[in-house]
Formats: structure tokens, sequence, C-alpha cells
């Protein structure tokens, strides 16, 4: 691993087994002896922890909280300004063709914003902040902090043993917690469709913190494989394949995550790059679409895997972007583009696995009902 | 029973020879969650494609060892892919095959040259 960096935690993922893998330019954990399967299901029936101190941790000060979000309103298509102290929300940057650059959590801290982006992403992302912001905002990496994932049904109540505030936080609440005398910033939200915190901590207590949460029956290690499966059937999209540079937030059925003052006849509408194209395809739509895709046979439809409208020759209407085994659904799932004509729930549609035509249904995202805490 | 380098085995068995991937093998692959036998009658050569096996991950072939002809392949690995997993050496058999050319045996390896191939 001459090339790779390691988080904080890596010594833990080696001493419970796991099989470290690169990603991302780390040395990841793709899975632990439980296994992909298995993990995937304890992550849906109790709780799951997952190290994603790979990903990109940033904050942006200013001389207000008003500058702040007004400076990050140039480089995304949200509505920043309107977000209350302790809050998070999603969002992405954008070019100047309407692409999508990457996709990231935002949250206000006081008069800071807190960003979370993707380690793929981060020199270019902050690059991209340094240049749109400075001077009026500090741009601050926070190399040394972990960021550590507890999800599933039970992820609650074990925060909530720890420190009793945690329950009291909704879904999107992001707050200072007291988590066995470890102070981390968590907030309620993850990568899986389940309940669950984003626990942002000094890089120096993350092993500490991690052995604290693993010491807990509920509790087991979470790889990237088991990750990438439930991230799939929540219908949550993996930058790079689901998103990218090519893809605009409206073809990538992002709609929800553009409030309304940034949209024509918002308040502050546009002023962001690539805003005529975005607007004017919210307004009029897209040729092609991101959806669901439920293969009906046993085989998983992977990334790559070409669509038409016809067991034989028709006509070529879309890729898969994603695809694997979902273990909660129990059979293959997948999301890809599909051209609009042919992306209405329930459309047939059959996908080319190794030169045969297997049939495949335009289904609705997630797979698996959100277990948010509203 | 015999070893390939491919981390498959073949057992014979009434004149045929059963043909299954080693649980090494099942350990690297992790969790199966799908089979796709080829047909029986099928006549193969070394080293084609015979099976495709997916895990949660990835998908992966298992090459003929052999030549010959594919006689009866292990159909409840369709709908209970997750045999593979939970014994590879012994109910999860893919394949059974008629060989044609038996001096392709002598590169296997047996048990114990197979565990220290695989270190």
């Amino acid at each position: 691993m001459d090339d790779l960096h390691a988080t904080a935690l890596y010594d833990l993922h080696v001493s419970l087994g796991a099989k470290m893998v690169p990603f991302a330019g780390y040395s990841m954990p793709v899975q632990y002896p439980l296994g992909v399967m298995k993990e995937h299901l304890h992550c849906r029936a109790a709780a799951g922890l997952f190290d994603v101190s790979h990903m990109g941790q940033v904050i942006l000060s200013g001389a207000s909280w008003e500058a702040v979000a007004l400076a990050f309103e140039t480089l995304v298509p949200m509505d920043v300004l309107g977000l209350e102290d302790g809050r998070q929300r999603y969002g992405f940057f954008t070019n100047d063709a309407g692409g999508i650059e990457d996709d990231l959590m935002f949250a206000r801290r006081g008069d800071d914003l807190f960003v979370v982006v993707n380690a793929a992403c981060k020199e270019a992302d902050i690059a991209r902040m340094r240049a749109g912001l400075a001077p009026d905002v500090t741009v601050t990496e926070l190399a040394d902090r972990a960021l550590i994932a507890l999800q599933g049904p039970k992820a609650a109540d074990v925060v909530a043993e720890m420190d009793p505030r945690a329950a009291e936080m909704a879904f999107m609440d992001i707050a200072d917690l007291d988590l066995g005398g470890i102070a981390v910033w968590a907030s309620r939200s993850g990568y899986t469709g389940e309940d669950g915190f984003e626990i942002s901590v000094p890089a120096s207590q993350a092993e500490a913190l991690a052995q604290a949460l693993l010491a807990k029956d509920e509790v087991a290690p979470i790889g990237l494989g088991a990750r990438d499966s439930l991230r799939l059937e929540a219908g949550l999209c993996l930058y790079g394949n689901d998103i990218d540079a090519g893809t605009t937030p409206v073809e990538g059925a992002l709609n929800w995550a553009i409030q309304k003052v940034r949209r024509s006849g918002g308040a502050r509408a546009g002023g962001f790059p690539g805003a005529s194209i975005i607007l004017d395809q919210l307004a009029s739509g897209v040729g092609r679409k991101r959806v669901g895709l439920l293969p009906q046979g046993r085989a998983p439809m992977r990334e790559g895997v070409v669509l038409f409208d016809a067991a034989e020759a028709g006509r070529e209407v879309g890729v898969v972007t994603s695809g694997s085994f979902g273990p909660t659904v129990a059979g293959p799932v997948a999301m890809g583009y599909v051209s609009k004509d042919a992306s209405s729930v329930g459309t047939s549609l059959w996908g080319e696995v190794r030169g045969k035509r297997l049939p495949l249904t335009v289904a609705k995202l997630p797979f698996v009902a959100a277990n948010f805490k509203r | 029973m015999k070893f390939t380098e491919e981390h498959e085995w073949l057992r014979e068995e009434d004149g045929e020879m059963v043909v299954g991937i080693t649980i090494h093998a099942a350990e690297q692959l992790g969790d199966v969650v799908f089979v796709e036998l080829p047909d029986e009658g099928t006549t193969v050569s070394k080293d084609d494609e015979v099976v495709v096996i997916e895990s949660v991950k990835a998908a992966s072939d298992i090459l003929a060892p052999v030549d010959g002809e594919i006689t009866e392949v292990n159909s409840t690995l369709t709908d209970n892919p997750g045999m593979v997993n939970d014994d590879p050496q012994g109910e999860a058999w893919m394949f059974k095959m008629k060989i044609s050319d038996a001096s392709q045996m002598d590169d296997f390896m047996d048990e114990a040259a197979y565990q220290k191939f695989i270190g």
C-alpha cells in the first residue's frame, strides 16, 4: 500500500480481520469476516459501523452566516441561507454545462458551514471552494478529523445510551455530543436508508470511539461492499456512477434537492454554475432520466449493461449505472438512465447480459423504504 | 479428488468427472447470489467459460478444466446459489462431464499440492 493513505481506523480494520482494498486513494475495508451479505442484513436489523474518514470534511467561515451562505450559494443550487443553525442538507456542486461535479452534505454550525464531500473529489472540491469563495470566506480542510457512520434501527439507542441528547435529534439535525468523554459533531443522517448518525471526531480519538461503539452487542463493523448494496437499495446515488460531470440534477432525478428559492421565480433564482441549463430543464424536462430498475430473473445487472425496449432487435433506450444483488430485497436491484419515453414505473425493458437479453422493469426508488426519524 | 490452478476440483464418479469450485475459491468469491449453468449435452473445450458465478459484488467465470461433454448440471444451485458457500466441495458440485482426453488430468494437483499452491 505504498501510495495509499490510511484512515485513523486502519489498524482497527486490520485487527478486525477486514479485507482491505484501495479506494479513492485510501486503503479501506471492503468487508469483514461476516461477509457482505450478513453485514448488509445486520445493518438493516441492528446497527452497523462504517469508517468514512476518507471523505473530505471542510469548514467554511466568514464575517457572518449570511456572508458564508450567500457565497456558497454561488457554487450550489441549494437554499443555503435558509438553513437553520444545527440543520443539514444534501447538495451538489454544478458546472457550467449543468453537470454535477460532486455531491455533498452541508450543515450550519453557528455562523460556519460544515461541508462533507466525496473522497475521490475532495481535492478538486477544495480547490473549487478556494477559487470561488476567497477572500471573503476561509476554506479549512479538517484533515485531523475522522468520520464514523453508525447506521441502522438500533443506532439511535446505542448513541443515546452514551449521550441522551441524541434521542432528541431529528433527521438531518447536527449537534455537539459527548460520547464517552469524546466531543463529537453528530448529524442524524447517512447513506443506507436507515436511521443513524454520521459522527465527526478528532482523528486521535476515532479508534477509542469506534471501539466503544463496537463494544455494544448491536453494533458490527460494515465494509464498503455492504455500504454499496445498502445505498443502492435506498436509491441513493454513487457519485461517478449514477451522477457525474456529464449528468444534470434533473436527469439525475435530484430535482427535490433544489429548493424553490433558487428556481425560476424564487427570491434567489439562479446564480450557480449551469443555472440557465438546469432551470430550463426544471421547467421543460429532459430527454433521459435516472430510474430504478428491477431485473426479473436472479442475474444481477451491473454497471454498463445496455438496455433495450424489446427482447430482440428494438431500440437502445439506456444503460445501467449501478447494479448488484440487494440482500434485503433478496434479488438483483439496479439503477440507470433511460430515455424519457421508457422512464415510467412499470415499463418493461431488456438488459443485455453476456450476450443475452434479460427482462427488467422500471421501478420506484427506493427499493427498501427509508427508516428515517422525521 | 484433483485440483486445478483455476481453483476447481474434479472427482471421478461412475466413469465421469464431477466438477466444482474449491473451498478457497468460494471464500474468495464471498456470498454467491447467482449461478448460471451450461446446457446438458454441450461439448466444451478446456478453458471454455462454462459457468458464471456472481457474488454480491462481482461476476466470475468458471472454465472447463478439460475437453469433453457436459452430461449433467446441478440445477439446485440455480435456486439456491448460497450452497456454493455452504458446501463447495460437496453438495454444491456444478456439473458432470465425460472427458475426451484423460491425459489432460495429468497436470492437476492432489489435495496436498493444492493446499501448498494456495499457501
